[in-house]
């Protein structure tokens, strides 16, 4: 068991090591120094409080987003719908927040579950389909996040135009806001909000629901294999749905972090790209709620920092994406890496018995 | 005579195991050979790398004299080498005629040249008498027929040497009797064949010799028509085995389950998989089902356990109609389910040992309290079943069950369902895949089950099986309860010949 | 009414070619066995490798810089998609987590190469193709004022290119094997046919015509790069799902999408639509495509093996 979640961490830290040479290579061949490049993009996501505050900010979202998708692949389903359900629930709490004028805690738990049952209602309708028809959830999560798209462009405008611009909300009040002053000022101004105590709770969860609780012993079994859970008499459709439901209420959780929290209104005409990064931090963290934590956090850096090195560099700040998209694709190709790991393990083993070769063998295993 | 196929101590080893130590074996033209070894012996390693699917560590292949490496199976089709392999690999939306040619198609410009193709399998058909027509679709035929068009398809390729891979696993009694025939038409018209197989029968029936292989070893060669059945299962195993199970005579007890007209639909739309089927199991009986695979023990076992919808009829356990009862109730009321693929249902293959065996009782005191499993009463459970049953572990309750031998797999889920104490055990194929020591030891339980006066309902395709293990047997064709037999009265032919339809009266 | 509809429909076409071609590149993909979901991200490569091609050849060779930017935009998918091939066909990897990192790493790195050339991210092409009325055949009444007025030489090539792929797909040899690796690959393996060989080719074919899609974008009625293809790429593989995986089907369902796009696209310039929500006009595919999944969800025609990893050494 031990051995296996070292190989993670290895098969993790090796993902992250191509992707950032990948990174370096690109800055290379687009005539930009790499060393200094990191330099500022590390420095920006870390240099002081407020920018490790901003990390923190930034990598709140990405906490649920890849909560979201890990938990739904502990189940066997691919949740590749975290952007639309992000924005839905997004919505939703930006919605309760410019409607309603209620004491601050009542306000603000009531923006929570908003975003909470917005993202579990649109994850409900591809659970609802795969466990009733049997549609498979990729395309229809897929489909669920341009339906969002497309709702929340004609929403925002119609019910919650901005002052200024056509293409966002209204800015929330500072009660409807995660925001907190004494958060801001001890992070020197930044965008830091309770979102993240929101986060480190969700992530200690999930952690108990998947590894002590019979719900996730169901939810496991059923995604490990569907046709044991039935013949155990689990009932699987029920669990398919209460899974995606659980990761959409998740990823709506993490809209409301990032609408309400990390910024104070919601554009429209943008499918955020934290869903689709909620792939590569599920995938970083080996869907373990612990390795989500800490991956998101690495994502954080990437993000928060990217823009200083953008702005001290002349290396455009979608390298962070590129980067983060290649670890993806390194950690989807992990066999590969596995491979290089059991290979150099079984080089090392192989010196330490010749090592041994001299001493008489004694039963051997 | 001489040979056609040579292969010198063949070696193989898989990461663990060595699947082949040093084998050789001869197949002259013409005759039929046969490969005989208990599952996991290496029969199939050993045609794999004759067939080019691997290769082997060391050793020598000859055909017709001389020296061959064979990489993959192209190069055994150049060699004349085809194989029916045990699971068949066609299309299931193509004709025959898209099956047989799919990799050397002839070609008529850009085009495929189908009518070609269509009129020599016509004659090859009709040549060999395999009856088979080129322009069916795959999933529309029959077993027996889906095996002919592989056998069709060595023929089309001109194979002079054939390699069956137990053919007959998924045969009826009288599809096997043609088979045999048709192998021996094959063998007149001056073809070489090898029979992998662990029925002995068969061998008697149709091998002129027959090469024995145990636990990856060579063992010997003989000449079929000079050693008896239980001389070559001597050989098999390593010692005497008596295929027969020691049962005492008794007196079933209270209807444990009863079926009343139960209809059940098959997989496919609209037809009925289960026709008004009506049977009992009584305490301390063990009731056998025969059957040809796909008649309908399928429909029946996933409605008894609720799998599968009834469409109409009654299922009753102890009295009551469970019929419409979830398959947590079934199990809490007392029903146990040994299911047919091990594998696909009974496991969880990535979960541990000690979470397979609470796998339907997880929500249940003292394995979880409040929604907070117990880790160490599970341990405790766990430990318990591995002991009493013999299970062997790696690492103890913690090890991975996919680690398992097939046969220690089997033995876990026999404890798991044996622990919860059912009244009624339900046992698919129990002892499919496993060693002849699994074998014995899975029978004994069984039969220890009734002896304690539970009532064990036993489906196995395995007709050796049942008439040894049940008490009574119920005939199944088609879906529908062709007859009922004791097992006492009855023998080998007559429950085959059920088994076809034909029901007792009509025999001749 | 007819007035509107004879409007709309030589941009339905238009709109049509590029989600017809990357789905039927889908279809080479998934007859072979490899589920592409990175459809979307060769698109977008296809559009930007073509504007890159194109804009570069504009000043200095202005008659043939768009075909040359087409074949550009073809390449490059084919050499994108072998990411993807590698990934599902060698690696066994998950071929839906491969397929989003093939998207999400051609949105990133299209833009940061993009934005070191010209700043902004966007690369403009100078024109795109003319369109024409097609000879005779757009005087026919009826029909040739909707299929043959208007049109771009693009959707022309895709629409042979379909046909072409129609014939290849249920006649030829290669097209047997094809669809023998997406419904049995160890069929075809037993048979002596290269499973991976024939997987590789039908991904770099999904390569070359999402590539081809996305360039086909870019010169009839976007003319502008942006780092996007606003979800084609996935409205494509619903098609894939909607035409059941038949290429007529396809050209069914992209038409169908197509058509809906555009009117969604242009009712607020048309009365009659205009009373209908906007939001339900532009959901519509989308929705359209939930319920197709439902109904065809008992008897898809989906190749049974696309998404299953392939071992040789099994069997």
């Amino acid at each position: 068991m031990k051995t296996t979640v070292n190989k993670q961490v290895i098969i993790g830290l090796i993902s992250v090591v191509l992707g950032l040479l990948a990174g370096a290579l690109l800055m290379l061949i687009t005539g930009n120094n790499p060393f200094e490049g990191y330099n500022y993009l590390f420095r920006g996501g870390l240099m002081n409080i407020e920018r490790i505050g901003n990390t923190l900010a930034t990598a709140t979202p990405l906490i649920f987003t890849g909560l979201s998708v890990a938990f739904a692949f502990k189940t066997g389903l691919f949740n590749i719908g975290a952007s639309g359900q992000m924005l839905f629930g997004g919505l939703c709490a930006t919605a309760v927040g410019l409607s309603f004028d209620m004491p601050r805690f009542i306000l603000l738990a009531a923006m929570i579950l908003a975003a909470m049952i917005g993202g579990g209602l649109w994850a409900l309708i591809p659970g609802f389909l795969k466990a009733r028809f049997n549609v498979h959830e990729v395309v229809a999560t897929i489909m669920m996040n341009w339906i969002s798209y497309w709702v929340i462009y004609y929403t925002v405008p119609a019910f919650f135009k901005g002052e200024f611009l056509e293409t966002e909300s209204r800015n929330l009040p500072a009660a409807a806001s995660l925001k907190a002053p004494w958060l801001t000022n001890l992070f020197d101004g930044s965008f830091i909000n309770y979102g993240l105590f929101l986060a480190v709770i969700a992530v200690i969860l999930i952690e108990i629901i998947l590894n002590r609780t019979i719900l996730g012993f169901e939810l496991k079994a059923a995604g490990y294999n569907r046709f044991s859970a039935e013949y155990a008499g689990m009932n699987v459709n029920r669990n398919i749905i209460l899974s995606m439901v659980i990761a959409g209420a998740l990823a709506g959780v993490g809209g409301a972090t990032f609408y309400i929290g990390y910024a104070s209104n919601i554009q429209i005409g943008v499918l955020p790209s934290l869903g689709f990064d909620g792939i590569a931090v599920a995938l970083l963290g080996s869907n373990a709620p612990y390795g989500v934590f800490i991956s998101a956090l690495f994502f954080g850096i990437l993000h928060s920092g990217k823009g200083f090195m953008n702005a001290m560099t002349s290396i455009p700040p979608e390298i962070g994406d590129t980067i983060i998209a290649t670890i993806i694709y390194f950690a989807a190709t992990s066999v590969l890496i596995e491979k290089g790991v059991n290979a150099v393990k079984a080089k090392l083993s192989g010196m330490k018995n010749k090592e041994q070769e001299s001493v008489p063998a004694e039963g051997g295993r | 005579m001489e040979y056609i196929v040579e292969m010198e101590n063949i070696r193989k080893e898989f990461p663990g195991i060595v699947a082949n130590d040093n084998i050789s074996l001869g197949l002259k033209k013409g005759e039929i050979l046969a490969l005989l070894g208990e599952n996991g012996a290496g029969k199939s390693t050993l045609m794999s790398i004759l067939f080019g699917l691997y290769k082997p560590d060391s050793g020598q292949i000859r055909v017709r004299g001389s020296d061959v490496s064979i990489t993959n199976p192209n190069q055994a089709n150049d060699l004349g080498i085809g194989m029916v392999h045990q699971h068949f690999k066609l299309v299931h939306n193509f004709t025959v005629t898209e099956n047989i040619i799919l990799g050397m198609e002839p070609k008529q410009g850009l085009t495929l040249n189908l009518r070609d193709a269509s009129k020599k399998i016509k004659e090859l058909s009709e040549k060999y008498r395999l009856n088979v027509d080129p322009d069916a679709v795959i999933e529309n035929v029959s077993v027996g027929m889906q095996q002919r068009v592989e056998i069709l398809k060595m023929l089309y390729r001109d194979a002079e040497v054939l390699i069956f891979d137990e053919p007959t696993a998924v045969l009826t009694p009288q599809e096997i009797q043609e088979l045999i025939k048709i192998m021996k038409d094959l063998k007149a018209e001056g073809k070489s064949i090898i029979l992998i197989t662990h029925k002995l029968k068969e061998i008697k029936a149709a091998a002129d010799r027959c090469t024995v292989i145990r636990k990856g070893k060579f063992i010997g060669t003989v000449n079929v028509a000079e050693k008896t059945e239980a001389e070559m299962a001597e050989m098999m195993v390593g010692r005497k085995v008596s295929f027969s199970v020691d049962k005492k005579e008794q007196e079933p007890g209270e209807k444990v389950l009863e079926l009343q007209n139960l209809s059940v639909m098959s997989n496919h739309k609209g037809i009925l998989g289960l026709r008004d089927f009506s049977v009992d199991v009584k305490q301390g009986e063990i009731l056998g089902i025969a059957g040809v695979d796909g008649n309908g023990q399928t429909e029946l076992v996933e409605a008894l356990t609720g799998l599968r919808k009834t469409e109409s009829g009654r299922i009753l356990l102890n009295g009551k109609d469970i019929s419409s009862s979830t398959i947590r109730e079934r199990i809490l009321s007392g029903i146990a389910h040994i299911p047919e693929d091990r594998q696909k249902r009974g496991l969880v293959l990535d979960y541990s040992v000690e979470e397979n065996m609470i796998l339907e009782i997880y929500n249940k005191e003292p394995y979880s309290k409040n929604y907070i499993l117990n880790r160490e009463a599970i341990r405790k459970h766990a430990d318990k079943i591995i002991k009493d049953f013999d299970v062997r572990t790696g690492e103890g309750a913690v090890t991975p069950v996919r680690s398992l031998s097939g046969g220690n797999q089997q033995k876990a889920i026999v404890g798991r369902e044996v622990d919860h104490n059912p009244d009624l055990l339900i046992a698919v194929q129990p002892t499919r895949g496993l060693d002849v020591g699994s074998i014995e030891y899975i029978h004994r339980r069984l039969v220890e089950q009734r002896d304690n006066g539970k009532a064990v309902l036993l489906v196995s395709l395995e007709l050796d099986e049942v008439l040894d293990l049940s008490d009574r047997i119920a005939i199944i064709n088609n879906g529908e309860l062709i007859g009922m037999v004791k097992a006492s009265e009855t023998d080998e032919k007559e429950v085959g010949l059920m088994m076809t339809g034909i029901r007792k009266g009509e025999q001749s | 009414m007819w007035a509107i509809i004879s409007q709309i429909f030589p941009y339905a076409m238009a709109f049509t070619a590029p989600l017809l071609i990357t789905s039927l590149g889908g279809l080479f993909s998934e007859k072979s066995g490899v589920v592409n979901i990175g459809l979307e991200g060769l698109m977008v490569i296809g559009s930007f490798s073509s504007a890159l091609v194109i804009s570069t050849f504009q000043p200095i060779y202005p008659e043939g810089a768009i075909w040359l930017g087409l074949i550009a935009a073809m390449a490059a998918g084919i050499l994108f998609s072998l990411l993807h091939a590698f990934a599902s066909i060698n690696l066994n990897a998950n071929q839906v987590i491969s397929g989003t990192a093939i998207n999400m790493i051609a949105g990133a790195l299209t833009v940061f190469i993009a934005r070191n050339l010209t700043g902004s991210g966007n690369i403009h092409i100078m024109s795109g193709l003319t369109r024409f009325n097609v000879p005779l055949l757009s005087s026919i009444p009826v029909i040739g004022k909707l299929f043959f007025s208007q049109t771009y030489m693009s959707t022309w090539l895709i629409l042979l290119i379909l046909f072409v792929s129609r014939f290849v797909i249920y006649k030829t040899a290669f097209g047997l094997r094809l669809r023998a690796c997406g419904d049995h690959p160890h069929a075809a393996d037993a048979a002596g046919v290269n499973v991976y060989v024939i997987r590789y080719i039908g991904v770099m074919l999904s390569g070359a015509f999402a590539g081809l899609g996305g360039a086909a974008i870019l010169v009839t009625y976007s003319g502008e790069f942006n780092g996007s293809v606003a979800g084609l790429g996935f409205l494509a593989l619903a098609s894939l799902i909607f035409g059941q995986w038949k290429p007529l089907g396809i050209l069914g369902a992209t038409f169908f999408f197509g058509f809906a796009t555009t009117v969604a696209n242009v009712s607020q310039a048309v009365p009659a639509l205009a009373a209908i929500p906007p939001v339900l006009l532009k959901t519509f595919p989308y929705i359209v495509t939930l319920i197709a999944l439902i109904i065809f969800s008992k008897s898809s025609q989906a190749p049974k093996a696309a998404g299953e990893p392939f071992d040789h050494g099994k069997k």
